[in-house]
């Protein structure tokens, strides 16, 4: 098993800013990327940050070497596994899995998972957890719980019962047969499956429509469809209005319409 | 939108302002979070009450900013105070003359609601939240208590079961929370909180004066009275209603399919 690390090492977690683009790569090859306590602190701190930084406008999440992520390293675990003491598990998802989870569904800004490969129990939770999921062909999901007498968390159960509905995700659930990146794209689970050789010219082409259209209304709109998942039709037509009213006093929505107005093209500013 | 009427005391930590007939108070101390010093606390009080002689406001808006309505009292202040100077201080008595504004105050919160905060949205009338507000009662966790209606409003406000868990175990609630539990009126956007509360304001400036200060008057009794009182209370007040020229302006304008024009006489 992976070794223990509390804090983030420097090199576990890569992360670089180009062209509005931040790209952050879980970076433990040689343990499939499984995730230590300080990975989960850098992803949310990461996120976070970006959040509030005009300068990021879509975040990217992958892996490096031939898994996205493997899971949930075991770190301090470990000791208490081998003493035969029950592990607080609770608190470690309340602690880290799940306050890392919800900093991406919070931060209003795309966020698109590179799924590189195998993404089992929490990298799967993971993967999910982004907003948009271009996979490799080689890709595939587990919910490895079950094999280890666990439940799918980090968010997974909400996913798998709200992407395959109820039968498919207690199938999966029980017996941690992959899902293959086909049938994950058959299911709307992921948004495409790309030929390995075609990612960077895809994910570029996501990056660029995503970028050209105003940030504010991206962002809005991720709010807006994150929070239908709870709310009844008459409270989300509400929650529309709302919205629409925030965006409709921004520079671009008017910049949007007069450009149409003028049959010249947009130039949107994010205000 | 409103112009800065005037700064009061507390060198502009509170910042108050009018927008037609609501007159807005803004607590303004951005770099503590908006704590509740002793200055800032009187300079509310004697916003509210300005605002309450003037016949030209009809409701009142107290807000912070978007990061904190009021993050508490200032510790600095309390820390090393004894129990006679806590008991000869005026600072309850400030929050005693809160008690008293007959006019409608509505309570415009983003983030932080804690302590001092979360006693001070719920000394208001109505609380309009935006989905960022967060309140809660930490202070037992700096070994103390509420010591401003905390203990009390809040109970009356959300119930045993939620008051004890917040009181006791220093538990926050979100906004979806604190509207499920009946703490706050509404719930909107971040970048809506404020003009839906001035709205809600406005709604109640739109009302007969007189009308509005009965009603809230009647709402706000119905925690402390039994049923038997508090009805006979109400329609005490509710008779009352006849004796003024809006009560007739507003039923002739409903009668005439007309817009009501209000003196609060």
């Amino acid at each position: 098993m992976a070794e223990t690390a509390t804090e983030t090492k420097e090199d576990e977690l890569l992360s670089s800013t180009e062209n509005g683009v931040l790209t952050l790569t879980l970076n433990r090859p040689q343990v499939l990327n499984s995730l230590t306590h300080g990975m989960m602190k850098g992803i949310r701190k990461t996120f976070k940050k970006a959040a509030s930084d005009p300068a990021v406008r879509v975040i990217v999440l992958t892996g490096s070497g031939r898994a996205f992520c493997a899971g949930a390293d075991l770190g301090d675990l470990k000791k208490m596994y081998e003493a035969g003491e029950a592990p607080p598990l609770g608190e470690e998802l309340r602690k880290y899995f799940n306050p890392m989870v919800r900093e991406i569904r919070a931060t209003e800004k795309p966020v698109i998972a590179v799924v590189n490969g195998l993404a089992a129990g929490a990298g799967a939770s993971l993967a999910l957890a982004c907003d948009l999921k271009i996979c490799v062909p080689s890709a595939k999901f587990i919910s490895a719980f079950i094999q280890v007498g666990l439940i799918p968390d980090s968010g997974f159960s909400h996913m798998l019962t709200h992407t395959l509905g109820l039968g498919l995700a207690l199938e999966h659930a029980w017996t941690a047969k992959p899902i293959t990146a086909s049938r994950a794209e058959q299911f709307g689970m992921v948004n495409r499956v790309v030929a390995v050789e075609d990612l960077e010219h895809e994910l570029d082409d996501l990056i660029q429509s995503l970028v050209r259209v105003p940030a504010k209304a991206v962002g809005l709109t991720k709010r807006l469809l994150t929070a239908s998942m709870d709310k009844e039709f008459d409270a989300q037509l509400e929650y529309e209005a709302q919205i629409q009213e925030i965006l409709g006093r921004t520079e671009d929505h008017l910049e949007g319409v007069n450009a149409f107005l003028e049959s010249r093209k947009p130039k949107f500013t994010g205000n | 939108m409103a112009s800065v009427a005037s700064v009061i005391a507390g060198g502009g930590d509170v910042v108050t302002t009018v927008d037609g007939a609501v007159g807005v108070v803004r607590i303004n101390r951005p770099d503590v979070l908006n704590a509740l010093s002793y200055g800032v606390m009187q300079s509310i009080v004697e916003a509210f009450e300005k605002y309450d002689r003037d016949p030209d406001i009809r409701a009142i808006l107290l807000t912070g900013d978007e990061r904190a309505f009021a993050a508490g009292a200032d510790i600095k202040e309390l820390e090393n105070a004894t129990v006679v100077e806590m008991a000869s201080s005026q600072q309850m008595e400030r929050w005693d003359r809160i008690r008293k504004v007959s006019k409608p105050i509505v309570a415009a919160v983003s983030g932080f609601a804690l302590g001092g905060g979360c006693e001070l949205a719920m000394c208001c009338d109505l609380i309009i939240a935006s989905e960022t507000a967060i309140f809660g009662q930490p202070e037992i966790s700096i070994g103390v208590m509420p010591g401003a209606g905390g203990t009390q409003r809040l109970t009356r406000a959300v119930g045993k079961a939620v008051a004890m868990d917040m009181v006791l175990t220093g538990r926050r609630l979100d906004a979806k929370e604190a509207l499920s539990h009946g703490l706050v009126s509404r719930v909107v956007p971040v970048e809506l909180y404020f003009d839906e509360a001035m709205k809600a304001a406005h709604a109640i400036a739109a009302q007969a004066p007189v009308a509005a200060r009965m009603a809230k008057e009647g709402v706000s009794r119905a925690l402390d009275m039994s049923l038997e009182t508090g009805l006979a209370y109400e329609r005490r007040l509710f008779y009352l209603l006849f004796g003024t020229e809006d009560q007739k302006e507003g039923m002739a304008a409903f009668r005439e399919k007309r817009k009501p024009e209000y003196k609060g006489k």
